[in-house]
């Protein structure tokens, strides 16, 4: 066996239909993850991308396959996966800083009160919520919200991050200002991360690979783009290389025209592309290269 | 203009003065009736004088009188009004805290499981809607002490909303919440403790707030029925010796007392609610 970071193994979620039958949202799902890699998932709505990153996180089991990290098999949530989730689930009772206090004391239940606070106060800052430390969840707002949500996963220093459209709730301004934010952290931490979202760019700008999911049921990881593009980046030049427009048209592509139909290779892993190498652009799109879908309409350059 | 609190105040004001003053000069208009006794007043050996219902400036009087000394003790059948709420509120308090220590806990395990919740419902439902004075005869004959049958009576009467609100309250703990301590791999005991129980508490702050109503109800009929002290026991001894003017200074009491109680947990709620 190989030795990656993470192993996920012939993954399935089987739902019963409802008349007698069964469903299966989604289906040998095989993919690795090296350690320090920043991942993406996009797919359509419902073709279980929420449920695959439950299973990876261990709050859900999937029907068949495993998830095996650092060599041991994942059984059940732990400190060292940590979550963002799209509706931010801070505790409404607790400050911000609290919040983040209560995360960094479950992880590191022998630090002194003191070692405590002034770690939280450091992961604050990193998201520019200093100023907001002792206010409510209630009295941020849903931006503010998704940076304490944020600040908390990356204090706990888990070592795979699982981020579920955590800015998919969000205004586009406010989320170009987190989609920073979320670099500038990354570039110094260099967590692993696997983020769902539903935005071509977010991914582009955030990731190293971005894996394409074909549609449910029945759904696959059916292809993994290469997103060869220099760190550190930024959200104002990205698009000055000639490799993000590449990038980005066989994204949309895929989304509007081959989501359907696209599939692993023969051995269920997917199939690894390069769209900075010219050639494995398709024709298709070199012919239309403004192909909007809603998809990416909403999430152009906030 | 002034605000609308200051407004309203002075209306209830204008409210309770009318009220005062119909009531005060209805019962002079009444008072000097003459002539033969009716068959009422003959069995109360023609005490209509002290029967009459007081006016208001007479039970001012007498609140005057009792509220400056309160808490004095001269023998079991006169004891200060002060001492009579004194015992009534001890049960009640004592009663309230066996219900919590019974009911969260309990509530706790019904609403986390559901298979406790299934196996004890039928109980909870067949056992709530029995009066909690229907207990009073088992309780004495069991208990053999008034004093803790009263008690017995509002442990049982202060249960049910206190353990369906718990449970309820437990059991509707947002997932995405109870996600957050299971990704930091809380225990159960820190789970319950740091999640569930303020996540939970304005719901179970609820029940008790609806049960320390019912048990303040409930200890003065309580009271009536067992004798000795407290304010219910009280108001009924007063009735026996036809003081109308001390009959309604306590029921006007117990009002007070009860708004007390609410108001305290009201304020208790206050501090453990929490805005989404
Ligand atoms: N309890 C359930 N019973 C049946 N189907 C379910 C259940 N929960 C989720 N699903 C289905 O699983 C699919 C995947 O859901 P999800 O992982 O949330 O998708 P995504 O995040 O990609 O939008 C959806 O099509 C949904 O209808
Ligand atoms: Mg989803």
């Amino acid at each position: 066996m190989s030795k990656s970071f993470l192993e996920v193994d012939g993954l399935s979620k089987v739902y019963p239909d409802g008349q007698g039958g069964d469903l299966t949202v989604f289906e040998d799902i095989r993919f690795a993850l090296q350690k320090g890699e920043f991942v993406c998932i996009i797919g359509h709505s419902g073709c279980g991308k929420s449920t695959i990153l439950n299973v990876l996180a261990g709050l859900d089991e999937s029907s068949s396959g495993n998830v095996v990290m650092n060599g041991k098999e994942v059984k059940g949530p732990g400190l060292e996966r940590g979550v963002v989730f799209q509706n931010y689930s801070l505790l409404p009772w607790k400050t911000a800083l609290n919040n983040i206090i209560f995360a960094v004391k479950a992880r590191w239940p022998s630090w002194s009160k003191d070692k405590v606070r002034e770690h939280s106060e450091r992961y604050l800052k990193m998201v520019g919520l200093d100023h907001a430390m002792d206010r409510k969840p209630s009295q941020l707002s849903g931006g503010m919200r998704q940076r304490v949500s944020i600040a908390r996963a990356f204090a706990t220093q888990p070592e795979l991050l699982l981020l579920d459209e955590p800015f998919g709730a969000l205004d586009a301004l406010t989320r170009g200002v987190i989609q920073d934010e979320l670099v500038k952290i990354w570039e110094e931490t260099r967590q692993t991360v696997f983020m769902i979202t539903h935005d071509v760019d977010e991914a582009i700008l955030l990731s190293d690979r971005i894996f394409l999911m074909s549609n449910g049921p029945n759904a696959r990881i059916a292809e993994s783009v290469r997103v060869n593009l220099p760190h550190p980046r930024s959200r104002a030049t990205i698009f000055q290389n000639p490799a993000h427009q590449k990038i980005r048209h066989y994204l949309v592509d895929f989304l509007v025209n081959r989501s359907g139909s696209a599939q692993p290779d023969e051995d269920g892993t997917p199939k690894v592309i390069d769209p900075s190498d010219g050639d494995a652009v398709p024709q298709r799109v070199a012919a239309e290269p403004e192909a909007e879908t809603e998809t990416t309409a909403k999430a152009v350059n906030a | 203009m002034a605000s609308t609190s200051v407004r309203a105040g002075m209306l209830s004001l204008v409210f309770l003065v009318l009220f005062l003053g119909i009531w005060e000069f209805g019962t002079q208009v009444i008072a000097p009736q003459q002539g033969e006794l009716s068959e009422y007043e003959l069995l109360m050996g023609g005490a209509d004088q002290e029967a009459r219902v007081p006016p208001p400036s007479e039970i001012i009087r007498h609140a005057v009188a009792e509220l400056s000394d309160p808490f004095y003790d001269r023998g079991s059948n006169d004891k200060g009004i002060g001492t009579q709420l004194a015992y009534s509120i001890y049960r009640v308090l004592t009663g309230f805290l066996g219900a919590m220590a019974v009911a969260l806990p309990l509530g706790f395990l019904i609403g986390m499981s559901p298979l406790m919740y299934k196996a004890l419902n039928p109980y909870i439902q067949v056992l709530r809607p029995i009066s909690p004075l229907a207990w009073m005869p088992l309780a004495l004959f069991v208990i053999q002490d008034s004093e803790q049958s009263a008690i017995f009576v509002i442990f049982i009467c202060s249960i049910w909303p206190m353990l369906l609100n718990t449970a309820f309250g437990v059991a509707n703990v947002r997932q995405d919440w109870v996600n957050v301590a299971r990704t930091h791999e809380l225990s159960p005991i820190k789970t319950a403790v740091t999640v569930i129980l303020p996540a939970a508490a304005p719901t179970i702050l609820t029940g008790m707030r609806i049960s320390i109503g019912i048990a303040w109800l409930v200890i003065v009929a309580a009271e009536m029925l067992v004798g000795g002290t407290g304010i219910g026991y009280y108001v009924w001894n007063e009735w026996n010796n036809l003081d109308l003017a001390s009959v309604i200074f306590s029921i006007l009491m117990i009002g007070v007392v009860g708004m007390l109680l609410d108001l305290a947990l009201g304020k208790a709620q206050k501090l453990v609610e929490y805005k989404e």
